[in-house]
């Protein structure tokens, strides 16, 4: 495989990146969502093994099979258990309307683009092209916890995040050192069964998971 | 040389004509099939059109020239637009008369005289078909537009023939920008030869009709008209699409074996277009009107995410 | 020709201006005849408009400038004139579309006969003409200011025409303050480009000639351009200065509507063209990114306000505030271009604003003169209560149906070819260095293209209730058809229509000279290499259109369609309108001009301001039956609240405050005069 066209795989790989993370965007369907959360895991655990060939770097291999195993499978797992547990059946509900959100997350694209545009200039890597593209999966994934009201689709954004930041250092630097790798997976693994747990208490509380109602644990008035 | 070529233009728009009945039954047979039914014949469409020749034209009292007019100047402008798209080959005569920008007016020519025609008789379908359609329209031309873009960065020419000969040229493999340009475009040509879940082809229920509202007062040999173009249009798209994505197969040169060949090849793809078709319309349902805004505007994040992936990854 | 061939351009066109003004001066005497003064007023205004036309077109053509030097003015400052290129190209949309108004007012004008004489009309129609033709003639700040305020005085009284109705003599009064803010904001940019040019000291530097050959400072041409543009885009109708447009133009009788809108606001554009290329000529690319910015705000705003209004003339009137954005769009794009020295694409910009402002000179004349005859005809603006007029007005119809298709940009008439230049601009905007402007351009495209799309719904909207279906309102037996005069008026203007689509390549070739002199690039050489019959802006692989090729193919399919299918000949049968078994269709029932639009407020309802309220009035027997139901809508401008209400306040407040030092004693307005000579003389002796 030469270099040519494994970078053009890589460009390939990131616009489906940040296809996911709009569809995540704009998905209404908490099922939905949860598959599209796979699905871009799954496009992070190939393109880090294709950069993984490409640098010649091993360990990425295995941080890909972990991707591969824990944000394709557990996770979502995870997720889907939680969603029938607390039987979440309806609709994500969204603050801000649909094709304002699009726009909102188009200009967060060109801000990252405008933002990144110096830094790709000095990298001599072929995934360079891409950390803006990564840049703007981060933000998006905050936007998504943003206008969402439902706390599991917050969960999804906040991981959304991390894919990103996953898939930054991957484009920027070749992958960060194994045990830094090691270490930020096994968190996300804790924080979501964590989340799990609370998600559990929220919901006993409250008897919903609409983050709106926890105005009320504000003391006063 | 040059008569050689006007023949081959000849040749193109007797296939889009000849044709496109045969592509509309295909559809339908498809259809039929997926939902467990059975078909009627692949030449019903033809039958169909026969029909409505051979019957007298029925006009409202108060039909006005614009209603008579209109079924010839879709017709006519459909069969302009099938003149410039490439199917059998890039070297038509006529295709530097209109570039894709120029393609899109001229559908937009139609579609005025079909919402005026409409609005002719005074009655509250054609009214209602019209201001839909209209609105749909109107979401999706920056949807169009961007795709038109992102494309031709891709290939530096908004010319149908030149884009098809630098996609041939294999510059243009492999890029992010063009895989979103073409599922905005799929989802654009959903909303512009009105399927599901834009609108319903084959729907006559008052409240879900948007195309069907606008021609309810045709009859005879004008309806026929509006028919054929209709399906002349959404041929069109189909083959419009493999001009600006996938234009292997289609002729470079001036053989004539090579032209036959491009003839069949475009056949075939249009059979698996239609799959396609089938597969999506199948799958989805009927939106509300104004759930369109999501659908068409998902059209114009994937066209402009096409744009900014060409400048931020290629 | 002879007479062209004798006298220069110059000459022509001003022998027109005084013409007209002569003929201002004399319309009093021909008063006592009504009938006579209309046809000798037409005469002598279709004279001096063709007469300034072919000085405009020599002058393009020839690609010659001219100056002058008039005796009077003041002392030590006469009047200059110049007629460039640039001059010649505005004169000629300005007289191409009077000479057709001209024509359409003999028949117009008859229209007041008996009700009020015409008298006064007659004489501010010359003086706004000859303003307009003077303030494009004007190379010096003074003669230019005066002549635009020529113009917009006598504009101002044409608005008040009709001043027994409250509603026009507060829509004029609004139409004069802008104008006058704008005017203020123009003067004080020509004071300062004339400091810059020359110091304070001297006031040689009002020619414009003077600030041709100066250098600016940034800072400083950075504020003479703001305030020019502020000046200038309160004129032309730009948001968010536009709120005096939608209510002067309809209420104006519509010979004046249509120059008002088709060529009053262009004098504005030549302004903005005239500073900021031919006088400052240097710029950063953010001014050009500014001018883009406002004038998509103007144009999707414009038309937004456009599709939802059920007033004809009022539409028209936002409509044309959609398309000074465009040409604003493409100002602004060849200012970016130019100032990151690209010229031919500067070029190409340039042309599209160009041949945009002739284009909408053509159809908006036509379209507000079709107006004028619904008007004439029907005495009613409310398209809620029209309808099937095609039946009695055949041939208004058919020629509003022409201003119609070109104002949707639909191929092959003329709006199209001048929208599908900018669309090939922007295309090529991937060029430009700033990575920034490259992601922002093809969203500018795309919004164009929505603008494109809602004026086609809005023609659909304005033709379809007003002219097809069944008529809405009473008094039917009085509509009639429109009489030649207003008929050739419109039917020169549809014609010039479809030549200014079929045939691009002549007039690009014809108006080159403009974006060359202005920002240094050519289009004929690309434009029009591969014929006469192909326009292709660029290259012939990159992009080509062919209007007239378009044409004859429409004329050729449609007439083969006919002719096939008319071989065996089928019958037409003629019923009634199927009712679905209601039997009690009334055209009360039909689509109006709300409803229409109800879909598009539905989904761009957010940036209008829309007030919509539905109220049932039970019957007493039961509340599922309702015995009538009343459905407001108001729709207004956000703009208003925004920023006029606020700024109409603090004046008022200011007013008040000021007004305290009012006493009404003589006494203490000398301690005012007293005081001031102290304070002035203190600073003397700092």
């Amino acid at each position: 495989m030469n270099l040519q066209i494994a970078a053009q795989i890589n460009s390939f790989l990131a616009a489906f990146v940040l296809l996911t993370a709009f569809a995540m965007l704009v998905q209404k369907r908490i099922y939905s969502l949860i598959h599209i959360f796979a699905w871009q895991g799954l496009l992070l655990s190939i393109n880090t093994a294709i950069v993984g060939y490409v640098a010649n770097k091993h360990h990425l291999y295995i941080s890909s099979i972990m991707t591969l195993s824990l944000k394709v499978f557990v996770l979502p797992y995870i997720l889907h258990v939680l969603v029938v547990r607390l039987k979440i059946r309806k609709e994500v509900e969204t603050l801000v309307n649909i094709p304002m959100t699009m726009l909102i997350g188009l200009a967060l694209v060109i801000f990252s683009y405008h933002l990144m545009a110096p830094v790709s200039e000095l990298s001599h890597l072929i995934t360079k092209s891409t950390l803006a593209i990564a840049l703007a999966t981060v933000l998006i994934g905050l936007l998504m916890m943003i206008t969402r009201k439902h706390a599991v689709t917050q969960i999804i954004g906040f991981l959304a995040m991390e894919n990103g930041l996953f898939f930054a250092a991957t484009s920027a630097t070749y992958g960060m050192p194994l045990v830094v790798e090691l270490g930020v997976a096994l968190d996300v693994l804790i924080a979501a069964f964590i989340f799990g747990i609370f998600f559990f208490h929220i919901h006993t509380t409250f008897d919903s998971l609409d983050v709106e109602q926890m105005a009320k644990l504000k003391e006063g008035d | 040389m040059m008569l050689g070529r006007l023949v081959t233009e000849l040749l193109q728009v007797a296939l889009l004509v000849g044709a496109a009945p045969l592509f509309v039954g295909w559809v339908r047979m498809l259809k039929c099939w997926t939902q467990g039914r059975t078909s009627a014949s692949l030449l019903q469409p033809y039958r169909d059109l026969a029909k409505l020749f051979s019957k007298d034209v029925v006009l409202a009292e108060n039909a006005s020239w614009i209603f008579r007019f209109t079924p010839y100047l879709v017709f006519g402008t459909t069969i302009i637009a099938g003149a410039v798209v490439p199917m059998l080959t890039i070297n038509l005569p006529l295709a530097p008369i209109a570039d894709v920008i120029v393609l899109v007016g001229l559908f937009a020519i139609a579609r005025f005289f079909t919402a005026l025609a409409g609005m002719d008789i005074g009655t509250a379908f054609g009214g209602m078909g019209s201001s839909r359609e209209m609105m749909v329209a109107s979401l999706a031309e920056p949807a169009m537009l961007m795709a038109i873009f992102t494309v031709s960065l891709a290939n530096k020419s908004t010319s149908l023939s030149h884009i098809a000969e630098v996609m041939y040229s294999g510059q243009s493999l492999l890029k992010p920008s063009l895989a979103f340009a073409f599922i905005a475009f799929i989802l654009i040509t959903l909303a512009e030869t009105g399927r599901i879940p834009v609108d319903n082809p084959s729907t006559h229920l008052e409240l879900t009709m948007l195309h069907e509202a606008m021609v309810l007062e045709y009859s005879g040999r004008h309806l026929a008209l509006i028919e054929w173009a209709g399906m002349m249009k959404l041929f069109l798209f189909m083959a419009l699409g493999s001009a600006l994505f996938f234009p292997w197969g289609i002729a470079i040169s001036d053989g004539p074996l090579e032209i036959a060949g491009a003839g069949i090849i475009i056949l075939a793809k249009l059979a698996a277009s239609g799959i396609v078709l089938v597969v999506i319309e199948t799958g989805l349902a009927k939106m509300r009107l104004f759930r369109l805004t999501e659908f068409l505007g998902s059209a114009f994040l994937m066209a402009t995410l096409g744009m900014l992936s060409f400048f931020i990854l290629e | 020709m002879k007479v062209v061939m004798i006298f220069s351009p110059g000459e022509i066109a001003s022998a027109s201006i005084l013409l007209l003004m002569v003929f201002a001066l004399l319309a009093g005497l021909l008063g006592r005849s009504q009938g006579v003064l209309i046809v000798f007023f037409s005469l002598v205004a279709t004279l001096a408009s063709a007469l300034t036309t072919a000085a405009g077109v020599m002058t393009v053509w020839r690609g010659t400038s001219e100056q002058f030097v008039l005796l009077i003015g003041l002392p030590d400052l006469p009047f200059h004139l110049r007629l460039d290129p640039l001059a010649g190209f505005f004169l000629t949309v300005i007289g191409l579309l009077s000479v057709f108004v001209s024509i359409y007012s003999a028949g117009y004008l008859k229209g007041f006969a008996g009700q009020r004489p015409v008298t006064r009309l007659v004489v501010f129609y010359c003086l706004f003409l000859a303003g307009m033709f003077m303030v494009v003639l004007a190379d010096d700040a003074l003669f230019f200011l005066i002549s635009w305020e020529v113009m917009a005085a006598a504009s101002y009284f044409l608005v008040m025409f009709e001043d027994e109705r409250a509603e026009n003599r507060r829509a004029a009064l609004l139409y004069l303050v802008v104008a006058h803010v704008g005017a203020i904001a123009i003067l004080l940019s020509f004071g300062v480009m004339a400091g810059l040019a020359t110091g304070f000291e001297s006031f040689s530097g009002y020619t414009f000639d003077a600030m041709r050959q100066a250098t600016f400072p940034v800072a400083g041409a950075t504020a003479a351009f703001l305030l020019a543009f502020f000046g200038f885009a309160a004129k032309a109708g730009m948001v968010p200065l536009h709120v005096w447009l939608p209510e002067a133009h309809p209420v104006a009788p519509s010979n004046i509507s249509a120059l008002m809108s088709g060529v009053m606001l262009k004098t504005a554009i030549y302004g903005i063209i005239r500073i900021t290329f031919d006088l400052l000529r240097v710029f950063p690319w953010w001014w050009g990114a500014i001018v883009l910015f406002l004038g998509i705000v103007s144009a999707v705003m414009g038309i937004l306000y456009a599709v939802m209004e059920k007033d004809l003339k009022r539409l028209l009137a936002y409509s044309s505030v959609e398309n000074i954005g465009i040409i604003l769009v493409g100002i602004g794009l060849s200012m970016v271009f130019s100032s990151f020295k690209l010229p031919v694409l500067a070029a190409l910009a340039m042309t599209a604003a160009l041949y945009h402002v002739l284009n909408h000179a053509m159809f908006k004349g036509l379209l507000f003169m079709g107006a004028g005859a619904v008007l004439h005809a029907t005495h009613e603006r409310n398209m809620e209560h029209m309808g099937g007029l095609i039946h009695r007005m055949p041939w208004t119809a058919a020629l509003f149906l022409v201003g119609c298709v070109s104002i949707s940009a639909l191929p092959p008439f003329n709006g199209f070819v001048s929208e599908w230049l900018l669309f090939q601009a922007f295309l090529l905007s991937p060029s430009l260095p700033s990575p920034l402007m490259k992601l922002f351009m093809p969203l500018a495209a795309a919004l164009l293209a929505l603008t494109a799309a809602l004026a086609a719904a809005t023609f659909v909207k304005a033709f379809g209730v007003s002219f097809l279906g069944q008529w809405r309102g009473q008094r039917q037996h009085t509509v009639h058809e429109a009489d030649w005069s207003m008929r050739s008026g419109m039917i020169l203007a549809a014609a010039a229509c479809l030549f200014l689509g079929v045939f691009p390549t002549v007039l690009i070739d014809w108006m080159d000279i403009v974006p060359e002199q202005l920002v240094g690039g050519r289009l004929s050489m690309s434009a029009t290499a591969s014929g006469w019959l192909w326009l292709t802006p660029v290259a012939s692989e990159r992009a080509s259109y062919s209007g007239i090729l378009v044409f004859i193919a429409a004329i050729v399919v449609y007439g083969l369609v006919y002719i096939v299918l008319h071989v065996k000949p089928g019958r037409i049968h003629r019923g009634p309108v199927w009712d679905c078994g209601f039997e009690r269709l009334t055209s009360r029932m039909q689509y109006n001009a709300t409803s229409f639009a109800m879909p598009l407020r539905r989904v761009f309802g957010f940036v209008v301001n829309i007030k919509e309220s539905v109220t049932l009035v039970p019957q007493s027997a039961h509340a599922a039956f309702p015995k009538r139901l009343q459905y407001h809508l108001r729709i207004r401008d956000h703009v208003w609240n925004v920023l006029y209400t606020p700024i109409a306040g603090a004046s008022f407040w200011l007013a008040r405050k000021v007004g305290r030092l009012q006493q009404g004693r003589i006494q203490s307005y000398l301690i005012y005069s007293f005081l001031t000579i102290l304070v002035l003389l203190f600073l003397t002796v700092l």
